[in-house]
C-alpha cells in the first residue's frame, strides 16, 4: 500500500477536510465547506480502494452502497429537534468500528507470528543493525494481503508500539461506543428506539467513581499483561472495561450536561481514529482523527465555559453540593394569560426571545416563527438571545431555529446581545430556566454560581412561557421567576405559541 | 384590657381612631371596646353603630381615660389630654416625637407608653401600620378632587358638537406615597399627568402610574435612596438649579401644580418660585400638599386657598385627610387595628410590648418611664440597598498603552510557556532509547494535526457547532480506509470484522454529510 497515488490522494483529501472544517466559520461559506468534506472523502475512499493491498473491493463497494442507503435513510428522516440523538448514535458507530478495526489489527499480528513460526523464523526479530526486521522469506511475502506485509516487516520494537496503539484504538472506540449508546437513550428518552430506556436523570451505581477508578485500573493492568504477551483475551477483557467505562460514566451525569457529553465523544471518536491511524500506520487517519479530536475538545471546553464548570466536574457527574445557604426567594410567581401577552407585544418596539430546550420538547419552533414573522411585519425589532448550551447539543437552537425559517442574521449569541437587554421592551423565554437564572450572578451559594447567562431580567417585561412551577434540570430555583416584572405563561409552550398567535394585530 | 377612643378635639379634625368594623376585630383580639359619644360623628358613624358593634359608648373623655387601659386616637394629645394620662397606660397616636419634645416628656412623666404611628419604620412587614402612607395616599387623591374643584376645566380632552377642548396637564412635584397617588388619579381623570423627583429611581414607579417622569439635564452621582430608608434626601445646589430652570421652562404649559416634596425633619424645600406662578395662566391651580411645612410656593399660606393677582389659585389646606373622614377614619382605625395585632400575639387582650420588635421598638416614643425616642435604626433594612454599580474607568492613553503591552507580555508569556512544555514533550518522546523513526514520522503528522485542529475550529461560528458536529462525525468515518485495507486478509474473522466496520463507517458517511447539507440549508438570510 505504499503507494504513491495512495498518499498524494490522502494528502489532497486531508487540506480538503482542513477546508470543510475551517469553511464553517460562517453560514454562507459552510454551504460550499459540506462539499469538500463529501469530495474529500470520496477521494480517500476510491483512492484506498484501487490503490494496492485492498482485497475484495466489490464486496467493499456493496457493504458501502448498503450502508449509504442506511444513512441516507437516517439523514432524511430525522427530525431536527432529533439532532442530539443522531449524532450521540452515529458516534457509537465510529466508536465500534474502531473497536473491530483494532481488534483486526490484533488478530492478524497473531496470524503472522503463527505464519513466521511456520517460517521457523520470530515476528519482529531484528537484524544486524538492530532495527531492521529480519522480513518474511521473498515467496512468503508476497503471498500475504497488504495489510499482512505491513505488519510482517515490522520490529518487536515496533510491534509493541503498535499494539499500544491498538489497545489505545480499541480502549477509546469501547469508551465511545457504550457512552454513546446511553448518551443517544438519555437525549431520546421515550423515543428511543433501543430495547432499554434510560431516564435523564444521573444514576451511578453505588461505588460511584470508585468503580470507573477501578475499571481503568484493572484496564492499565489488562494492557501491561497483554504487553506481556498474555494473547487476546486480555484484549477482550479490556475492551470490556473499556465498555462498562463509557456505560458508567454517561449514566451519571445528568440531561442538562448533554452538551458537553456529546461533543466529548465527538471528540473520543477522533482520538479512537487517530489511535487506529497510528496503528495502521495510515496517516489520513491520524490527520482525520487529530483534526476531530481536536475539534470535540474545543466544544466541549466551550459548553464547559459557558457553564462555568471545569471540564473534569462534569466528567465526573452532577453539579457539586451548595456550599453554603442558598438564598431564599421572596416573592411569588404571577400567572399571566395569552391576551396579556399579547397586549404587551402589541405595545412593545423590542423583543428578545430566549428559546431553550422547552421550545424543542414541545416543537415550538414553527410557532415562535411565525410569531417572529408577525412582529416584524409590524415592524418591531425582533432577536432571539442563544445561550451556548441552550438545548442538549452546541448550536441546537441555532438549528431548530433555521428550521423554522427563522433568518440567521437576527440569532444573536450571549456576548452580542446581553448589553441590549435593560434597553429591550419584552424578553420571551421559552422552554429556558438555568441559562436566564439571575441567582448565578446575585447568590454566590448557588450551585451555578458564576455561570454566565442571559440576563433577560433587565428587560422592561419578561414573559416566561413554562409548563409548570417546577425547577429546571439542575433543581435549582429560578428567582426570575419571582421578578416584579417577570410574568409567567404557564402551558405547553406550543398551545401557548398557538393561542397567542391570534392575537397579535 | 379596654381600648378607648376619644373624641378629636382639634379644631376642624373630622377622623376617628375607631370604627365599628376595628372595633370587631378588636375584640377578636380578645380586648373590650370603648369610645367617647360623638366621636365617630364627623365621620359618619354614629353612637348606635358602635353600640352595635359591641363598643361602650361613654358620655365624657375623662371617663373614657380612666376606663381605657389603651388610648387611641389620631392628633397628638393636647396638654390636657396629657394630663388624663396614667402610669400603665398606652397611648397610640400620631405624635410626631421630633417635634413635640415637651409633650413627650410629659407623657412620659405621667409613666404613660406612647406609640408614635408616625413612626412606625417603613419595612415591608410594616406597610400594614404604616398610618402616614395611608393618610398620604388620601391627602394625594384629595389633592386632585381639590384642584379639580377650583380649576375651572376639565382634566381630558374632549372633542364635543360645541367645541374642542384641550386636556388639562398636571405635574405632580414629589413622587411619594401622596405624589403616586396624586398621579394615579390625575391620570384616570384623564389629565396629561407629569411627575418630577430628585430620585432617579422612582421614574420607573411614576411611568408604571401613567405619567411622563421630567428628567433633568444633568448629571450627578445621586444618592442611593435606600440610605435614607426611601424618603428623599436634600440635593446640591446644583441640582436644585437645574431642576428650578427645568420648572421654569415647562411652568406657562401647566395648568395644576402639585408639589408633595418634603424632607423628614426639614422645612419643606421651595420648588416653586412666584415667577414660576406668574409665570402661569390664569385660573391655573397650585396644590401644595407641604404648606404645614412651610409649603413648596413660598406663596401658599397655611389652611387657607388664596387667589394671586394673575388668576393663579393657590391651595394650602393641610387637612385632607380630615376632608375625606369617613376613609381616612377607615384606614387609621385598620393602621390601629393591625398594630395591636403585633402588640398582642397571643390574641389574649393583654397587649406584651416587645421592644425586640424593630416595627414596635420603632414606634415607641416613651416606655415604662423612659424616653426610648429616637429607636435605634431597624436591623432590616426598608429598601435593599442598590448595588453599586460600577463605572467603567476612563483610561488615559498611557495607561491604555501600558494595559496592552501587559496583554501582550502576559500573552507572550504564556505562549512561550506552552511551547515550550510542548516542545520538551515531543522532544522527550523522541529521546526514549529505542523509539522507531517510522513511528515519529506519524508522531509529527499527528501533532501538526491535532495544531491545525484547534486553530481552525476556534473559528467556527456558535450558531454552527450542530453542523461542525455532524460534519466531524462524518469524516471521523474516515475509520473506514482501515477496514477497508483489512478485509481482503485470508483470515475470515478479520474479513467479517472488518466487512462490519466498512458498513457502520458508510452509515456515517452518508448519514453525517447529509444531515449537515440539510441543516446548512436551512440557514437563510432575511
Amino acid at each position: 500500500m505504499e503507494n504513491a497515488f495512495t498518499i498524494a490522494a490522502y494528502v489532497v483529501a486531508g487540506i480538503l477536510f482542513i477546508l470543510s472544517l475551517g469553511g464553517l466559520s460562517g453560514q454562507e461559506s459552510a454551504k460550499r465547506a459540506v462539499w469538500y468534506g463529501i469530495a474529500g472523502m470520496a477521494l480517500a475512499v476510491f483512492a484506498t480502494l484501487v490503490g494496492p493491498g485492498s482485497g475484495l473491493g466489490l464486496l467493499s463497494v456493496v457493504l458501502i452502497g448498503l450502508g449509504g442507503m442506511v444513512g441516507y435513510q437516517l439523514a432524511t428522516k430525522v427530525e431536527m429537534t432529533q439532532m442530539p440523538e443522531l449524532v450521540a448514535i452515529m458516534h457509537s458507530m465510529v466508536g465500534l468500528a474502531a473497536v473491530f478495526v483494532g481488534f483486526n489489527a490484533d488478530l492478524m499480528i497473531n496470524t503472522m507470528s503463527a505464519l513466521y513460526e511456520a517460517n521457523g523464523q520470530v515476528l519482529g526479530a531484528v537484524g544486524a543493525d538492530g532495527i531492521t526486521a529480519i522480513g518474511l522469506p521473498k515467496e512468503a511475502y508476497e503471498g500475504l494481503s497488504a495489510f499482512g506485509q505491513l505488519i510482517a516487516k515490522k520490529s518487536s520494537v515496533e510491534i509493541s508500539i503498535l499494539r499500544v496503539e491498538l489497545v489505545l484504538g480499541i480502549w477509546i472506540g469501547a469508551v465511545t461506543f457504550t457512552g454513546s449508546v446511553i448518551a443517544y437513550a438519555k437525549l431520546a428518552g421515550n423515543s428511543s428506539k433501543l430495547p432499554f430506556k434510560v431516564d435523564t436523570g444521573a444514576n451511578k451505581l453505588p461505588g460511584g467513581h470508585l468503580l470507573n477508578a477501578g475499571a481503568a485500573a484493572l484496564s492499565v493492568i489488562l494492557l501491561i499483561a497483554y504487553m506481556g504477551g498474555s494473547g487476546s483475551w486480555a484484549l477482550v477483557l479490556l475492551t470490556l472495561a473499556g465498555l462498562f467505562i463509557g456505560y458508567h460514566l454517561i449514566m451519571g451525569i445528568g440531561g442538562a450536561d448533554m452538551p458537553v457529553v456529546v461533543s466529548m465523544l465527538n471528540s473520543y471518536s477522533g482520538w479512537a481514529a487517530a489511535a487506529i491511524g497510528f496503528s495502521l500506520g495510515n496517516d489520513l487517519l491520524i490527520v482525520v482523527g487529530a483534526l476531530v479530536g481536536s475539534s470535540g475538545a474545543i466544544l466541549s471546553y466551550i459548553m464547559c465555559k459557558a457553564m462555568n464548570r471545569s471540564f473534569v466536574s462534569v466528567i465526573l457527574g452532577g453539579f457539586g453540593g451548595p456550599q453554603g445557604e442558598q438564598m431564599a426567594v421572596e416573592g411569588e410567581q404571577i400567572a399571566i394569560d395569552a391576551d396579556g401577552v399579547a397586549t404587551a407585544l402589541n405595545e412593545a418596539d423590542s423583543i428578545i426571545i430566549i428559546p431553550g430546550y422547552g421550545m424543542a420538547v414541545a416543537q415550538a419552533q414553527q410557532a415562535v416563527s411565525e410569531l417572529v414573522r408577525k412582529l416584524r411585519a409590524k415592524g418591531k425589532n425582533v432577536r432571539f438571545a442563544i445561550h451556548p448550551v441552550a438545548g442538549r447539543l452546541p448550536g441546537h437552537m441555532n438549528v431548530l431555529l433555521a428550521e423554522a425559517k427563522v433568518p440567521y442574521d437576527i440569532v444573536m449569541e450571549m456576548d452580542e446581545i446581553n448589553e441590549d437587554f435593560p434597553d429591550t421592551d419584552v424578553a420571551i423565554v421559552i422552554g429556558s430556566n438555568d441559562i436566564v437564572n439571575p441567582a448565578a450572578q446575585d447568590d454566590p451559594n448557588s450551585p451555578i454560581a458564576g455561570m454566565p447567562v442571559l440576563e433577560c431580567w433587565k428587560a422592561k417585561q419578561v414573559f416566561v412561557s413554562k409548563r409548570g412551577q417546577g425547577t429546571g434540570y439542575s433543581g435549582i430555583e429560578n428567582p426570575l421567576f419571582f421578578k416584579d416584572n417577570t410574568r409567567m405563561f404557564y402551558g405547553d409552550a406550543k398551545k401557548s405559541l398557538d393561542e397567542l398567535l391570534p392575537k397579535i394585530d | 384590657m379596654k381600648i378607648g377612643t376619644p373624641k378629636e378635639i382639634f379644631q376642624g379634625e373630622n377622623r376617628v381612631a375607631m370604627t365599628p368594623a376595628s372595633a370587631k376585630d378588636l375584640q377578636k383580639l380578645g380586648y373590650e371596646c370603648i369610645i367617647e359619644t360623638g366621636a365617630g360623628t364627623g365621620a359618619g358613624f354614629s353612637d348606635q353603630a358602635y353600640k352595635d358593634a359591641g363598643v361602650e359608648v361613654v358620655k365624657t373623655a375623662a371617663a373614657l381615660y380612666k376606663a381605657a387601659d389603651i388610648v387611641a386616637k389620631v392628633r397628638p394629645p393636647s396638654d390636657t389630654e396629657v394630663k388624663r394620662l396614667r402610669t400603665g397606660q398606652t397611648l397610640i397616636s400620631f405624635f410626631y416625637p421630633a417635634q413635640n419634645k415637651e409633650l413627650m416628656e410629659a407623657a412620659n412623666e405621667k409613666g404613660a407608653t406612647v406609640i408614635a404611628m408616625d413612626m412606625v419604620p417603613r419595612i415591608s412587614r410594616a406597610q400594614k401600620m404604616d398610618a402616614l402612607s395611608s393618610m398620604a395616599n388620601i391627602a394625594g387623591y384629595r389633592a386632585v378632587i381639590e384642584a379639580g374643584n377650583n380649576f375651572g376645566r376639565f382634566f381630558t380632552g374632549q372633542v364635543t358638537a360645541a367645541g374642542k377642548v384641550p386636556p388639562a396637564k398636571v405635574l405632580v412635584v414629589g413622587a411619594g406615597v401622596a405624589g403616586l397617588a396624586a398621579i394615579g388619579t390625575a391620570t384616570s381623570l384623564g389629565a396629561i399627568t407629569y411627575a418630577f423627583d430628585v430620585r432617579p429611581e422612582v421614574a420607573e414607579q411614576v411611568e408604571s402610574m401613567g405619567a411622563e417622569f421630567v428628567f433633568l439635564d444633568f448629571e450627578e452621582e445621586q444618592q442611593d435612596g435606600s440610605a435614607t430608608g426611601g424618603y428623599a434626601a436634600v440635593s446640591s445646589p446644583e441640582f436644585a438649579a437645574a431642576q428650578l430652570a427645568k420648572f421654569r421652562e415647562i411652568a406657562p404649559e401647566i395648568d395644576i401644580v402639585i408639589t408633595t416634596a418634603l424632607i423628614p425633619g426639614r422645612d419643606a424645600p421651595e420648588l416653586w418660585t412666584k415667577d414660576m406662578v406668574d409665570a402661569m395662566k390664569p385660573g391655573s391651580v397650585i396644590i401644595d400638599l407641604a404648606a404645614e411645612r412651610g409649603g413648596n410656593c413660598k406663596l401658599t399660606v397655611m389652611d387657607e386657598k388664596i387667589v394671586t393677582d394673575n388668576g393663579v389659585t393657590i391651595v394650602g389646606y393641610t387637612d385632607f385627610p380630615s376632608r375625606m373622614a369617613a376613609q381616612s377614619s377607615t384606614l387609621y382605625a385598620t393602621n390601629i387595628r393591625h398594630m395591636m395585632t403585633d402588640l398582642t400575639p397571643e390574641k389574649d387582650g393583654t397587649p406584651k410590648h416587645n421592644m425586640e420588635d424593630d416595627v414596635i421598638r420603632g414606634a415607641t416614643a416613651t416606655h415604662e418611664g423612659e424616653i426610648t425616642f429616637p429607636p435605634p435604626p431597624p436591623k432590616v433594612a426598608a429598601i435593599a440597598a442598590a448595588p453599586k454599580k460600577e463605572k467603567p474607568k476612563e483610561l488615559t492613553a498611557e495607561e491604555k498603552r501600558a494595559n496592552e503591552v501587559a496583554a501582550f507580555q502576559k500573552e507572550t508569556k504564556t505562549q512561550v510557556g506552552l511551547l515550550g512544555i510542548g516542545a520538551a514533550l515531543i522532544l522527550g518522546i523522541g529521546l526514549i532509547p529505542g523509539m522507531p523513526a517510522s513511528f515519529m514520522q506519524h508522531f509529527i503528522v499527528f501533532v501538526l494535526s491535532v495544531f491545525i485542529g484547534f486553530q481552525v475550529i476556534w473559528n467556527v461560528a456558535h450558531s454552527l457547532h450542530t453542523p461542525l458536529m455532524a460534519v466531524t462525525n462524518a469524516i471521523s468515518s474516515i475509520i473506514i480506509l482501515g477496514a477497508l485495507i483489512q478485509i481482503g486478509s485470508s483470515n475470515a474473522l478479520i474479513t467479517v470484522l472488518a466487512a462490519l466496520g466498512i458498513f457502520m463507517a458508510a452509515v456515517n458517511i452518508f448519514g453525517g454529510f447529509l444531515v449537515t447539507r440539510r441543516m446548512l440549508a436551512m440557514f437563510q438570510k432575511s
